[in-house]
């Protein structure tokens, strides 16, 4: 998902108290809340650190794509509703950054790790918006694929981070029902702009399913997430529980899921879809995308572009504040 | 060029009229006047709320979680200061 580059295993603590670490599986097995200043082991920081801030990094990235297309919406509604979309996703990245911040690492150290390429985001954001449809299938797909990896993440073990994904969650339902909205004007307007939508389908569906991150056999986080109660679910189960609900929504307005090996199984009831083109995946991640340079460049230029604003906002208040000493 | 860091500030929304200020995050703003603007940009996009705090984090104390027993212990041992703990004849009703 947002955070499925979490590739690495960290080495288990060894230097820990055996009594806090069994307090503190305790207090997660009994579904209680850590907050920021309980103790915790190292590795259960890290790996949060490492999740919440990839994941908000992602959500800052996301806003790339899609504001791409903002001068460019075909009506103020349309256009409205992407304005309001992309800034939500900046909020997003920031409740994240906060939550991140409340394990004891700077904002300053967050944006570097991500413009040194420390740190990592969600691979779907380094495939290009070639058309207005792309629009569509992102907030229908991409953020029908968040969704289903978010509202799991409400109950984390984290108070912090859970509590940021509810108010994420809240406002995530809007970009899904707007990016469909769009899908479906598409799907039933002229035969270009319903083969415009096929497209776009066509080229976002599969790297939306590998947003949930490597198949289960591979995943190497799973595990201690699991028993922490960061991850509720694993990748597998969330990829089909994602595919199970939208492919009907495509059938609905007459699109077809761009699998030949797309079947209903009967029994299970499931949908199930042929093989997933990992090695795509890892190459992405990796930084062989389509976009990646592009995205890291703009959030380069970003970063360096705006610090005039944030060096003269700190010389007015330390100004400011020196006055009001001499008064 | 090394950076001064930008302060961070906790926000707290009052969300209608008669109810409390609740926390409800964080953002790093300069000074007092962007981070109330800063808090109402990322808080308040849906109608949220009447009215906003925000509060230098480094201004709170909080107390320390290993002291969470020697602090509340006392609300589960002082039974007597909870109405339930006295008995009243059933004839009198509700008091
Ligand atoms: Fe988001
Ligand atoms: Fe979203």
């Amino acid at each position: 998902m947002y955070t499925q580059a979490l590739n690495t295993k960290d080495a288990p603590d060894t230097a820990e108290p055996e009594a806090h670490a069994a307090r503190f599986q305790e207090r997660i097995d009994t579904e209680e809340r850590i907050e920021a200043n309980d103790w915790m082991p190292e590795a259960y920081r890290r790996t949060l650190i490492r999740q919440i801030s990839q994941h908000a990094h992602s959500e800052i990235v996301g806003m790339l794509p899609e504001g791409n297309w903002i001068t460019r919406a075909p009506s103020l509604r349309r256009k409205a509703a992407l304005l309001a979309k992309v800034q939500d996703e900046g909020g997003h990245g920031l409740y994240l950054y906060a939550a991140a911040e409340t394990l004891g690492v700077s904002r300053e150290e967050l944006v570097d790790q991500l413009l040194a390429q420390k740190a990592r985001y969600s691979s779907i954001f380094n495939y290009p918006t070639l058309t207005w449809a792309d629009i569509g299938a992102i907030g229908w797909l991409v953020d029908g694929a968040a969704i289903m990896n978010q509202i799991p993440l409400c109950r984390c073990s984290y108070g912090p981070y859970a509590r940021a994904m509810i108010r994420i969650c809240k406002e995530e339902s809007f970009h899904q029902r707007q990016g469909y909205e769009i899908m479906v004007t598409l799907a039933r307007g002229t035969p270009e702009q319903k083969e415009m939508a096929q497209d776009a389908l066509n080229r976002w569906w599969a790297p939306c399913l590998m947003m949930f991150g490597p198949p289960d056999t591979e995943s190497q986080h799973s595990d201690t997430s699991m028993a922490w109660k960061i991850k509720r679910f694993t990748n597998d189960s969330l990829r089909q529980k994602f595919i199970d609900a939208t492919v009907p929504q495509a059938h609905h307005i007459g699109l077809a899921i761009p699998d030949p090996a797309l079947r209903l199984d009967e029994a299970s009831g499931h949908w199930l879809t042929g093989p997933i083109d990992w090695e795509e995946f890892r190459r992405v991640l990796a930084g062989g995308g389509p976009c990646n340079r592009e995205r890291l460049a703009a959030r380069r230029r970003a970063h360096e572009t705006g610090a005039w604003v944030r060096e003269a906002a700190m010389a007015h208040a330390a100004k400011q504040s020196a006055q009001k000493q001499a008064a | 060029m090394p950076e001064v860091k930008t302060p961070l500030w906790e926000v707290f929304i009052r969300s209608r009229n008669g109810l409390a200020h609740k926390h409800v995050g964080s953002v790093h703003a300069a000074d007092a006047t962007l981070a109330l603007q800063a808090a109402r940009d990322v808080y308040t996009r849906r109608g949220e709320g009447l009215s906003v705090w925000v509060v230098p984090s480094s201004a709170i104390t909080a107390s320390d979680p290993a002291d969470k027993d020697m602090l509340f212990e006392p609300t589960a041992s002082k039974i007597y200061r909870h109405p339930t703990f006295y008995e009243v004849p059933e004839e009198v009703g509700n008091m």
